[in-house]
């Protein structure tokens, strides 16, 4: 027997929270007791049984505690830069690309865009057109998901063996994840375009900026110590980013803990000028840091029993998938959003690809739309206001397991990120996690044509769910 | 004729989100065939140029605005849109939205509140996840839900065993935490009286008798009608009497059924023997004590001496003859009461929850013969509220049971306090009166109509004004259900009064 935590019966409670019948809350408001009401609505179509099934899995709790604890203690230190194949022992004709697992027959422009133009970046063809027969065929190229290789990929995400990685690492345990250099906006690879200027660019990166950036961390992680991703990412919803669709403060950031050692380095003074020039000049130079801090602290999360939480929501352009703790590798997908948002120049609605990159890891972890509240600067992306920057990120923590304490957002009264999303919260409330995108063009080769707000297919949810309550009733 | 119009603002700024959206509301302004609002970056210059503008020298500091109109008469119109959309750009949206919003599950609703007790009222079907809500922060909670499955109530229940929470229900009507009373619940005062209840009329009937006699209640714990079954196994009561044995302002503890599964309350009753307090157990069945008897015990453990229970109105003149004994019922467990006195000296009574299953009512509520009917059973509250909040199928049913000349008496209970109707004998005592007109207009004497009204005297309703009400129309009220079904019985067997 267990002897009671809890204040007499005598002395009434501190509050009531009431769920359901309005009446039954008048009446506890009418005897002076504070009453904090549920707007409680049905959940989901179909999905009454598997979530009382989950929610009264005896190992619930517990294994939610812990996914969710694992995952807020992992510490994001960027420790090097490197070339794919020496990182993620990529081999020629080895491709990843972002989102759960596509073949080329159902890829959308974009990513084959991303891909023709990867295949010529790597020289298995001189023409990006070529590249198509290639992909194709299938026989001499292979294709699959970054976040099967401990990697992720802004858009098309895709990744070649000569691309550089920024590698991160949590010391506690020694896990590392990855993701490639940000090209900045416009006509770039992971927007689907492969004109010569794309690869040209490509190649500069290749052959100045990787090793540039692989010597200036290495040197600062020796004078220094690496450099403190979560600590950054805090300081940057201080600062008006988001992290997804801003990462203005970040790369700021990045650029003064780096530039001792970009200024020493073994370049020519014009290369580092051009390096400084480049990342100065793209505002998102920082998200493919965040990214992999994201990833490194939701794979902590990862494959434990029982865990209802998300650990990983990402897109192909044709797919949106999630991985859940609780019910490992498996991918849970429905067909990827049209985002509502603001259009380049002459670009409207018909010229996007629906929703593409693993980007959403952002949002998984707690910021990105979910701490729209700390970027009022961006809430304009669909007609928003700073008002619903903020509804946005309190909804938010409707469906999510707690809140990260070293991500504060100052206008919440310093409430942490909403964080842990749970798929059971998912379904009883409907509520969708908000995700802030850049848009693609459709057509293979157009590049950005917008940013806006998307959501995932609210199908996804339940039948993560269904797994779920499947593993719960097999468990007995 | 189409025409262009490219100015450059030099040192104005706004953001490039809030110029992405000026363009689109340039754009949609009547005669713009396209616009671009942009600040003048090398990117955005790139973007003006490949929708055919041509540009003037600019700084990224200057802001462009390029027209494509239908004609030149457009422009005027095309300039104001521009400059009223930057104005709103500014400004925000001055209708603003909600920066708050509302809690959607009881986890979050008990995050705000810094927990507390949760109380569930929601379907049947999605009361077990709202619970574990409250389990998971710590914190006990009341279900009032029906239709909750068996297994569901046995896996919360044992959750919350192992956490030392209690959850009162599901189907808990009525508990009064410190004083406060939570689903269909009296006011009572303070006092040293703890209550376990698996009966939610059963125990308010307990708190309208300890009321009267003057006696206070420190906590009336509900634990749902299952609890003392067999499945169950009494797991929230074992929890209830915990934690009334640990609370110092307990003296006494009465833990109130419906009737249990024999070793359960065998259990129970041993469980309690262990306990510094001393429990007295007010189990119904046949050939126990009823409610009013077990708390007139109760009150002698206590030393206090049992008043006569209150009773208003005139005693009722029945016609001599005696007939059928018809008892309408918004109480499960006054209707269990009245059932099982009237069985032994009426023999069957048919019900929608009968002492035996022989005795089912089918759907038309009718039947020749004794009849008690309880309105709030679950097979009655399906799509609709509880007969103590919506009366409309009982009154219904009263007009029908007049109706028979069968009938020779009719038993009904009212049940006040929180949660229950503002106003009951607003809409009874007019059918009452009209009941009992029926059997007038036939020549015959007065319907006979005894109640049995159970409240406290600082309840809302106000029980004396609720019984004078139901006096004017002609009843003869009691505080007792037990001191009322004998009446009735009584009436129903021949006797005048």
């Amino acid at each position: 027997m267990t002897s009671s935590p809890l204040a007499a019966p005598s002395i009434p409670p501190v509050a009531v929270a009431t769920a359901g019948a309005d009446m039954f809350a008048t009446a506890v408001a009418a005897q002076a007791l504070p009453v904090e009401r549920v707007d409680w609505r049905p959940p989901m179509d179909g999905t009454v049984e598997d979530i009382a099934v989950v929610a009264a899995d005896p190992i619930r709790k517990t294994a939610n505690d812990l996914a969710l604890s694992r995952m807020l203690d992992v510490q994001a230190l960027l420790v090097g830069v490197a070339p794919a194949s020496e990182v993620l022992g990529l081999e020629p004709g080895q491709f990843l690309h972002a989102g759960p697992p596509i073949a080329w027959d159902r890829a959308s422009g974009p990513l084959r865009g991303a891909l023709m133009g990867a295949a010529a970046f790597e020289g298995l063809v001189e023409d990006p057109e070529d590249a198509a027969a290639l992909f194709a065929a299938g026989t001499e190229v292979s294709l699959e998901p970054c976040h099967h290789r401990s990697a992720v990929g802004p858009m098309a995400g895709v990744v070649s063996p000569s691309m550089w990685m920024f590698v991160l690492e949590d010391p506690a345990s020694g896990k590392r994840t990855y993701c490639s250099l940000n090209e900045g906006l416009g006509k770039v690879l992971r927007y689907g375009a492969y004109g010569p200027d794309v690869l040209t660019r490509l190649r500069w990166m290749r052959d100045v900026l990787g090793p540039l950036l692989g010597e200036a961390v290495a040197a600062t992680v020796a004078d220094h110590g690496p450099i403190d991703a979560t600590a950054i990412l805090g300081q940057m919803l201080q600062m008006g980013d988001e992290a997804h669709n801003r990462n203005r403060a970040g790369t700021l950031m990045l650029l003064r803990d780096l530039a001792p050692a970009l200024v020493r380095s073994s370049r020519s003074a014009a290369e580092v000028a051009e390096a400084f020039a480049f990342i100065g000049g793209n505002d998102h130079f920082f998200l493919n840091i965040a990214m992999p801090a994201c990833k490194l602290m939701l794979d902590a999360g990862r494959d434990i029993p029982g865990s209802t939480m998300v650990v990983a929501m990402a897109r192909n352009g044709t797919d949106f998938g999630i991985q859940v703790s609780g019910t490992g590798d498996q991918w849970f997908t429905g067909p990827a959003q049209l985002a509502d948002g603001l259009f380049l120049g002459d670009y409207g609605p018909d010229d996007a690809n629906p929703d593409i990159g693993d980007s959403a890891i952002t949002e998984t972890a707690g910021i990105g739309g979910f701490a729209m509240a700390a970027a009022p600067a961006i809430v304009r992306f669909v007609g928003g206001t700073v008002p619903d920057a903020l509804a946005t990120s309190r909804r938010m923590r409707e469906i999510t397991l707690g809140e990260n304490n070293r991500w504060p957002i100052p206008v919440l009264d310093f409430a942490g990120a909403a964080s842990g999303i749970d798929v059971t919260a998912v379904c009883r409330t409907g509520i969708l996690p908000q995700i802030n995108t850049g848009m693609a063009g459709k057509v293979a080769g157009v590049g950005q044509v917008g940013a806006g707000l998307v959501t995932p297919p609210a199908s996804i949810f339940p039948a993560a769910l269904a797994e779920l309550a499947a593993r719960t009733r097999a468990r007995g | 004729m189409s025409a262009e119009h490219v100015e450059i603002r030099a040192g104005a700024y706004a953001d490039s989100v809030a110029l992405l959206q000026v363009s689109r509301d340039v754009a949609a302004t009547p005669g713009v065939t396209a616009a671009q609002v942009a600040m003048a970056t090398e990117l955005n210059l790139e973007v003006l140029a490949t929708m055919g503008f041509t540009l003037p020298p600019a700084s990224p500091n200057d802001m462009v605005v390029a027209l494509r109109l239908e004609d030149e008469t457009a422009l005027a119109a095309a300039l104001a849109a521009v400059d009223a959309a930057l104005a709103a750009a500014r400004k925000g949206d001055p209708g603003g939205g909600q920066v708050t919003v509302p809690a959607r599950t009881t986890a979050s609703a008990l995050r705000r509140a810094g927990g507390g007790l949760a109380l569930v009222s929601v379907p049947g079907a999605s009361a077990l996840v709202e619970a574990m809500d409250a389990l998971d922060a710590g914190c006990d909670v009341m279900i009032f839900s029906d239709n909750v499955p068996l297994e569901q109530e046995l896996a919360m229940k044992r959750i919350a065993r192992q956490r030392g929470l209690l959850v009162m229900g599901p189907d808990c009507g009525t508990a009064v935490v410190g004083g406060v009373g939570l689903g269909f619940a009296n006011t009572v005062a303070p006092g040293k009286v703890g209550i376990v209840a698996a009966s939610g009329t059963g125990c308010q009937q307990v708190l309208a008798l300890l009321d009267a006699a003057g006696v206070g209640v420190a906590a009336a714990l509900g634990v749902g009608g299952r609890d003392l079954s067999a499945a169950v196994g009494g797991l929230s009561s074992l929890t209830a009497l915990d934690r009334l044995d640990a609370d110092p302002s307990v003296e006494h503890i009465l833990v109130i059924s419906k009737p249990p599964a024999p070793e359960v309350a065998a259990a129970l009753e041993e469980y309690a023997g262990g306990l510094g307090t001393p429990v007295r157990f007010a189990l119904l069945g046949a050939g126990q004590p009823d409610l009013t008897a077990q708390v007139e015990a109760l009150l002698g453990d206590l030393g206090v001496a049992a008043p006569t229970w209150p009773t208003w109105g005139e005693p009722a003149v029945g016609s001599g003859e005696g007939g059928a004994l018809r008892g309408l019922f918004v109480g499960g467990t006054l209707c269990d009461e009245a059932m099982l006195l009237a069985a032994e000296e009426l023999g069957p009574i048919r019900s929608n929850i009968p002492l035996s299953p022989e005795l089912a009512l089918d759907a038309s509520l009718l039947s020749p013969g004794h009849m008690m009917i309880d309105f709030g059973d679950d097979g009655l509250t399906r799509g609709r509220a509880h007969p103590m909040i919506d009366p409309t199928l009982r009154l219904e049913h009263l007009a029908r049971v007049a109706a028979d000349a069968e009938t020779s008496v009719v038993l009904l209970d009212v049940v006040l306090g929180h949660g229950a109707e503002d106003d009951p004998a607003a809409g009874l005592a007019p059918a009452i009166a009209a009941a009992r007109a029926a059997r007038t207009d036939r020549g015959g004497p007065p319907l006979p109509v005894v109640v049995a009204c159970v409240g406290t005297a600082a309840d809302p309703q106000g029980l004396t004004r609720q019984a004078e009400a139901l006096v004017a129309a002609g009843a003869e009220v009691h505080l007792s259900n037990a001191a009322a079904t004998r009446r009735a019985i009584a009436l129903a067997t021949g006797g005048t009064r």
